[in-house]
């Protein structure tokens, strides 16, 4: 059973649906004392980082998230929830979550034509195998919508990236975590794959 | 690299797929949903439901439909037709539409933009814009004018300026939707899209005038379009949308090919 997580950052029901189409049982919650017991967390999330943090301390669902992750139950975090994994982002002075080291930062695109944000499908390329990411070949594409984007500190925690005006992080991850910048239930038939497949993870990245 | 888009447009009235013809004579051709689902899996990039009598007859959008639509279809999809408030937007939102088009509404108050992108982000706020040819004036120095109620009332607002109002105003994509070249299979009007495509830094969306592939490679090249929006070429069976990617693959467009 899939817990989503819902504290007040942007349509879950698209993830809900998702976990649907692809036979995963899943529920959402806002109640820290049911993450608290939650199987495996997903963790979307739109709009910007501080404040979807900020509501995080305030509904104090951001204990139950570093409860969980310390606890080894598998978690997905989408976008903004893979942006405030990190311990801090340039779109605002707000603390994040910590969860892996590294900082959310903005596009700094040189070449005029590239629009923000960066809206569409773009090719998602494999730098270092993970569960989650089996199966995604080259060329094989995901739906981003996004203008910060996660930049882990060390390379180990980076598990594909995407070129818009140059590579950047696109999925990350540590341990039991694992987290996208793109949308995997906007992602059609691809996206769907890789929820089915956080379905049925044990939150090990050797499985 | 992003890829370029190809969109599907169903117009839907009542709950039923229509198709229009220089937006007059229009005619049901078939469940919405099923279509939906079934150019999901065909590949298409996007799709946009227009319910195309809100505006006129001053009706609410069917949440329900998009609700179902939405448990059938994972990629992103858009609805328009009679959004008149923030409200009306995030409604649509909350039911699983990724983004909303305004038009006649943002016209007769163009503050309406900027409301809905402060409630539910630029990303999610497209202006669309039905655009015909006119002489040149000095009010309409581009020679093409916004029409609104489903391209039958004239504005008297240049194109090109209220496309740049509309970036302004916090509009994160514009459709581009030619009266001239709408159900006439002729190919997108490519001087219009360019120029408004040229003129703004959010992505443009070319709308009207599909008739075969090639169109859709010049508008996506010469024209300078982000997206072409296909109608009646895919919904009477002449091209699938698989069919058109294929084609604007092997020409060299960035296309998503996998599905």
């Amino acid at each position: 059973m899939i817990t989503i997580i819902d504290y007040g950052a942007g349509n879950i029901r698209s993830v809900l649906r998702a976990c649907a189409e692809v036979g995963a049982q899943a529920f959402i919650a806002s109640d820290p004392q049911v993450i608290a017991k939650a199987e495996k967390i997903i963790f979307p999330g739109v709009g910007a980082a501080p404040s979807a943090m900020k509501n995080l301390i305030k509904t104090r669902l951001d204990a139950a998230i570093i409860n969980a992750f310390k606890a080894g139950i598998p978690i997905l975090g989408v976008c903004i929830g893979a942006q405030i994994a990190l311990d801090s982002s340039e779109e605002g002075p707000q603390k994040c979550l910590g969860l892996v080291p590294g900082k959310t930062v903005r596009f700094r695109l040189k070449d005029k034509l590239l629009k923000i944000p960066h809206m569409g499908w773009n090719e998602v390329k494999v730098v270092q195998p993970h569960p989650l990411l089996a199966g995604i070949k080259p060329g094989d594409e995901f739906y981003f919508v996004h203008s910060f984007y996660p930049q882990p500190a060390e390379k180990i925690n980076i598990y594909a990236v995407a070129d818009y005006g140059g590579d950047f992080c696109c999925a990350l991850g540590s341990r039991n975590l694992f987290a996208t910048q793109f949308h995997p239930e906007k992602s059609g038939r691809l996206g769907l794959e890789l929820l089915a497949r956080f379905a049925n993870w044990d939150g090990n990245i050797d499985s | 690299m992003l890829s370029k888009r190809v969109i599907v447009c169903l117009d839907v009235r009542g709950g039923k797929l229509a198709k229009s013809v220089k937006f007059f004579d229009t005619k049901d051709i078939g469940d919405p949903v099923a279509k939906a689902r079934q150019y999901y899996e065909d590949g298409v990039d996007e799709l946009v439901f227009y319910d195309i009598t809100a505006s006129r007859e001053n009706r609410d959008i069917m949440i329900g439909f998009v609700e179902q639509v939405a448990a059938q279809i994972f990629i992103p999809f858009s609805v328009g037709g009679g959004i008149r408030s923030v409200a009306d937007a995030t409604k649509l939102r909350n039911a699983g539409a990724e983004k909303v088009n305004v038009n006649t509404a943002a016209v007769a108050r163009k503050e309406l933009i900027s409301e809905i992108a402060d409630a539910i982000g630029s990303q999610s706020t497209i202006l669309s814009m039905d655009i015909r040819r006119v002489f040149r004036t000095k009010e309409i120095p581009s020679g093409y004018e916004i029409v609104v109620n489903g391209g039958v009332t004239p504005t008297g607002l240049d194109a090109l300026k209220w496309a740049k109002t509309g970036e302004k105003l916090g509009a994160g994509e514009l459709v581009i939707n030619s009266i001239d070249a709408d159900g006439t299979k002729d190919g997108y009007e490519i001087k219009l899209t360019r120029m408004i495509a040229d003129a703004v830094g959010i992505p443009v969306i070319a709308s009207g005038g599909a008739g075969k592939p090639e169109h859709l490679y010049d508008v996506l090249t010469a024209g300078h379009a982000d997206a072409a929006l296909v109608a009646s070429i895919v919904h009477y069976g002449q091209y699938t949308c698989r069919a058109l990617k294929e084609y604007l693959n092997g020409r060299g467009i960035k296309v998503r090919m996998s599905y």
